[in-house]
């Protein structure tokens, strides 16, 4: 029980970076139908971006406040690094066969990749250690960090506010009625250009934040984690039903719960292949994903 | 006179790669006024309300509306400008409920007017009924009501139409028209596009032909109701004698 216990606080963690990474996908899948290939570099790029934050600002400012200053600049610039690759690599693209925004998707993801190779080289860097306090809560013989409470916390904040933004604003709607038909939207008069950016902004922001989480969390960041940490995150989202926002958050937690559980029953090397026997296993029985992008009427 | 013209076309080209559907149209529409266009399938009417809702871009031409020109405009500032659309095969947002529907038509204004909220649902009780279910879920006739009423959330001054009674039971279409004839009273300007052609004549007060891209014929409804061409091949009745 203990075991089972400790990997859920465990799956929960890493299931709740899965999630904000895999929102990136999922949003812009919804808005463009592009699967957005370099989302998972610029998450790799915002944990390079925090790293250097963290580093100038460490021993400046108290705790609290240097995790709040590298959190809300990291997402900023990120979010810029979004805009930037949607008017870079996809709006030229946008009325071109969808072949060619895929190959642009693969290539800004090369882009971004090498880039954070040329500037930071190579070999991993190191997030320096207890960013975080290391305070450890032993709730009847299940620990948690603090690390994790803060995961835990952000991460649940961020989410609801997403789907407050999403069901109940003005942009959240017109976001949604993108998503169903453009053309109908902009005869509503919505500016579907800023619609798309603000997507961009949202998701690079959110994939921000799992960027630091990965490097905070587990401390080790290389130059090709976009790949690794990215395609979990995007089989998230299918699992969730990409296009689906709700979706993406579900796929993220049981995906990280499911790696979570390998981890600790049977042993971490399985984690990759049993991921994609689940993915199997969910796309045979359900092939939109769990909650399932609801077909739209008519393209 | 031509202060009355609310839009006025010229000379209008639109093609699609090297197809042209609309061959150097002219026309315009006074304020108040209903217009209505007929023509056969693949006539170019679709290409031309699309057009002037700034979808697609125009080949050369102009469109201007109370002497602004729309052609290099992009669709979301027309809409501002006081044009909207109630497109072709209605358009409406599936997953999104009616009252989601009927609010993004209100998208360009600062707030919601509630009294147009509820003078759309006195001209569609049904929608009002229907509110929190998803558009999607809707009868065709009411889709039709509701992509009507989406439109002129934003309180249009220029109210464009395209075949509002394609695909509805007899019923229905007496019924949309009846509202369109409503809305036209309340003073807002239409340009009706329609294959049902004397339905359309009926309420229209002007009207013009539109054969492969050009416009072959116009005239007031009277004018065009009692032209032996129109009789023919538009209202379906044969040539006496
Ligand atoms: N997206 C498109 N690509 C290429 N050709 C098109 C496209 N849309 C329309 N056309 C062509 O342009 C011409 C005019 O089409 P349009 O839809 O404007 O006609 P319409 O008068 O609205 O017809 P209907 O009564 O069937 O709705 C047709 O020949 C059509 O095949
Ligand atoms: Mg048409």
């Amino acid at each position: 029980m203990e075991i089972f216990l400790q990997q859920l606080v465990n799956g929960l963690t890493i299931g709740s970076i899965y999630a904000l990474v895999a929102l990136g996908y999922t949003m812009v899948y919804g808005v463009l139908k592009l699967i957005n290939f370099a989302h998972g570099d610029l998450v790799a790029l915002s944990a390079y971006i925090g790293l250097v934050i963290l580093m100038q600002l460490a021993g400046v400012l108290s705790p609290a406040l240097l995790i709040l200053i590298t959190f809300i600049s990291t997402m900023v610039i990120t979010a810029i690094g979004g805009i930037v690759l949607e008017r870079a690599a996809y709006r030229p693209l946008r009325r071109a066969p969808r072949l060619s925004a895929v190959v642009s998707a693969l290539g800004a993801s090369m882009v971004i990749e090498n880039g954070i190779m040329l500037i930071w080289g190579p070999m991993p860097k190191i997030y320096p250690a207890s960013v975080v306090p290391n305070i450890n809560f032993d709730l009847h013989g299940v620990y948690i960090s603090l690390m994790q409470i803060l995961v835990l916390v952000i991460s649940l904040v961020l989410m609801v506010a997403l789907y407050l933004f999403v069901n109940r604003t003005k942009l959240g709607t017109a976001m949604r009625a993108c998503a169903i038909d453009q053309d109908a939207a902009r005869l509503m008069g919505i500016d579907v250009d800023k619609v798309i950016v603000t997507t961009f902004v949202i998701g690079s922001a959110l994939g921000a934040v799992g960027g630091l989480f990965i490097g905070m969390y587990y401390r080790g960041i290389t130059f090709n984690m976009g790949w690794i940490y990215g395609l979990n995150a995007f089989v998230a989202a299918i699992i969730g039903g990409i296009g689906n926002i709700p979706g993406a958050m579900l796929g993220g937690m049981l995906l990280g719960i499911f790696n979570a559980f390998i981890s600790g029953y049977i042993s971490s090397s399985w984690s990759m292949a049993l991921t994609y026997v689940l993915l199997i296993i969910i796309m045979i029985f359900r092939p939109t994903g769990i909650l399932g992008e609801r077909v739209a009427e008519k393209v | 006179m031509s202060s009355d013209k609310l839009l006025v076309v010229e000379d209008l080209f639109v093609s699609y790669g090297s197809i042209e559907a609309v061959k150097g149209i002219s026309f315009s529409v006074n304020r108040g006024e209903l217009v209505t266009i007929l023509g056969a399938n693949g006539a170019g009417k679709t290409t031309t309300m699309r057009t002037i809702s700034g979808l697609i871009k125009a080949k050369s031409g102009s469109i201007r509306y109370k002497n602004i020109e729309l052609t290099s405009m992009p669709a979301h500032k027309i809409v501002a400008l006081g044009i909207s659309q109630a497109p072709e095969g209605r358009r409406v947002f599936g997953t999104l409920t009616v009252e989601e529907n009927l609010f993004l038509g209100a998208y360009t204004k600062e707030k919601l007017n509630k009294k147009v909220l509820s003078w759309i649902y006195e001209l569609f009780p049904r929608l009002k009924e229907r509110k929190n279910q998803l558009a999607g879920t809707l009868s065709g006739g009411e889709q039709q009501m509701l992509a009507i009423g989406r439109a002129l959330m934003s309180e249009p001054e220029l109210l464009l139409l395209d075949e509002p009674s394609l695909g509805l039971a007899p019923v229905l279409v007496k019924t949309i028209f009846d509202t369109i004839k409503q809305i036209k009273e309340e003073g807002t300007t239409i340009l009706l596009v329609e294959q049902n052609a004397k339905a359309a004549l009926k309420l229209a007060d002007r009207g013009y032909v539109l054969e492969v891209g050009k416009i072959v014929m116009e005239g007031t409804s009277k004018e065009l109701i009692s032209s032996p061409k129109i009789q023919e091949a538009y209202l379906g009745k044969k040539k006496a004698g």
